[in-house]
């Protein structure tokens, strides 16, 4: 059983590297600043290597969140299922939600299904999660903000040709600091839960860091997860979102790698989804003349806001399954279902393929948008 | 038991705003700098000027100003990643 859950774990953290790579490269790509297959192999090795690079996140999920004593191995494998099924859902859908809160959502909501709300450590919950998540959003876009103002201000007197080129250099630098970011982070969500279950199994005592060989999986699976790269998604990002100049990407990615790292190595886990969405919106409050779409992100922090919940109920839901055919064989269904459902959702997604060679095709004029363009970064 | 760590929060503002926007700005200046000098006004003059992306300028102090921002940024950034590895790494609670 504990194999199982390894795995979900790990097929978890795949699917993470391989919808976030857009958060990281899309842009480089569409300038033209690195080749797509270059660009995804930078971003996957940087994840692998941002996945050694602290533990604190791993800790806060293995033991910040939920009572351990209280948690078995089918209440680690429902929250898994309860997280992929809500981010597979709402990714087919496309709205925005972040891969992070629900796997939160899925593990809290099997939890309580198990064990009562208890169980749940909800201060550890609000002030590691739920408080970073609405706050760091506005710290990034402050960043981004004071970042674009300065940039622009700095370069006024250059030419529009060097000035694009200049900072298309330095969007390579800062893109792949975004990449570093999202492999501290994100990979260490898995690690966490992977600990989490370890320490379910009596393998590890609580309290315990994830071990060498966890680490190594989880920077695996997320690299070649990235490198994979969620073509979908990043051409979506890098051609159908309005332009941003490269000054202005810049910007955002740098406010985007410092918010992310410096948190992590506090062991908040955040969102790479939102840290990036708040630096975007950043950038537009920072350059004159640009405008925000309000009512996007409004759309987008709904979104947000049930993320959690939902994510909880379909964890909790995957719980009452498992449980109630009991053992063993109640979580080898719920991965049936799983597994299924995904293949389903894989299906669907199949109708028009996007890869690394037609990743950079102009956007046809008056398409018609699947989702809007901002909220394709979940 | 607080509910915000405002230790935290307040690093997290000071350093972003230091590293995520300080950095950034410190690029802009030595693009800046490189861009100082005689090619420039060449090529400015040779298309009008806003359409060049001649990236140096060939001024000698331009070009090591650039050098100089562009180091103090790579020691930065790897200051910052190997304090993130010491933070990140606790000894194991026993």
């Amino acid at each position: 059983m504990l194999v199982l859950v390894v795995i979900t774990a790990l097929a978890f953290d795949f699917t993470n590297g391989f919808h976030d790579t857009g958060n990281a490269m899309a842009t480089s790509i569409a300038t033209g600043a690195l080749g797509p297959r270059v660009a995804v192999g930078i971003s996957g090795l940087l994840n692998f290597v941002g996945a050694f690079l602290s533990l604190a996140v791993a800790a806060t999920i293995a033991s910040g969140l939920v009572d351990t004593s209280e948690v078995t191995l089918t209440v680690v494998a429902a929250g898994l299922a309860g997280g992929i099924i809500w981010n597979l859902v709402t990714w087919l859908f496309g709205i925005p939600s972040s891969s992070s809160h629900a796997l939160i959502g899925g593990v809290i909501g099997s939890t309580m299904a198990a064990a009562g709300g208890s169980a749940v450590l909800w201060h550890g919950l609000v002030s590691k999660v739920v408080i970073p998540a609405v706050l760091s959003p506005v710290i990034a876009a402050l960043v981004a903000a004071v970042g674009t103002w300065s940039l622009y201000r700095i370069s006024r007197s250059m030419t529009a040709g060097a000035r694009s080129h200049g900072f298309r250099i330095g969007q390579i630098g800062s893109a792949c600091m975004v990449s570093l970011a999202h492999g501290t982070n994100d990979a260490q969500k898995t690690m966490g839960v992977i600990t989490l279950a370890l320490i379910a199994n009596g393998t590890l005592a609580k309290g315990s860091n994830a071990p060498f060989w966890v680490i190594l999986c989880c920077a695996l699976a997320i690299s070649i997860g990235t490198y994979v790269g969620g073509w979908r998604v990043i051409r979506t990002l890098g051609k159908g979102l309005v332009e941003i100049e490269s000054p202005q990407g810049m910007a955002a990615e740098s406010a985007s790698a410092a918010v992310i790292l410096l948190s992590s190595s506090f062991g908040y886990s955040l969102s790479t989804t939102h840290v990036a969405t708040g630096s975007i919106i950043g950038t537009g409050l920072g350059k004159k003349g640009a405008e925000v779409r309000w009512n996007v992100a409004g759309r987008m922090a709904t979104a947000w806001i049930f993320t959690l919940p939902s994510a909880a109920i379909v964890g909790a839901a995957a719980y009452g399954l498992a449980h109630g055919v009991g053992g063993t064989i109640g979580v080898i269904i719920d991965l049936i279902v799983l597994a299924a459902l995904s293949g389903l959702i894989y299906w669907r997604s199949r109708g028009s393929k996007v890869d690394h060679k037609n990743v950079n095709v102009e956007w046809p004029d008056g398409a018609p948008e699947k989702v809007p363009a901002e909220t394709a970064a979940a | 038991m607080s509910w915000i760590n405002l230790n935290a929060l307040w690093k997290i503002v000071v350093f972003g705003l230091i590293a995520g926007a300080g950095l950034p700005a410190l690029f802009a200046g030595g693009l800046y700098s490189l861009s100082l000098g005689p090619k420039r006004v060449r090529a400015a003059g040779a298309d009008g000027g806003a359409d060049s992306d001649v990236l140096v300028g060939g001024s000698v102090i331009g070009m090591v100003l650039a050098a100089l921002a562009l180091l103090i940024i790579l020691a930065a950034i790897g200051w910052g990643i190997y304090e993130i590895y010491q933070i990140g790494h606790p000894p194991v609670k026993k």
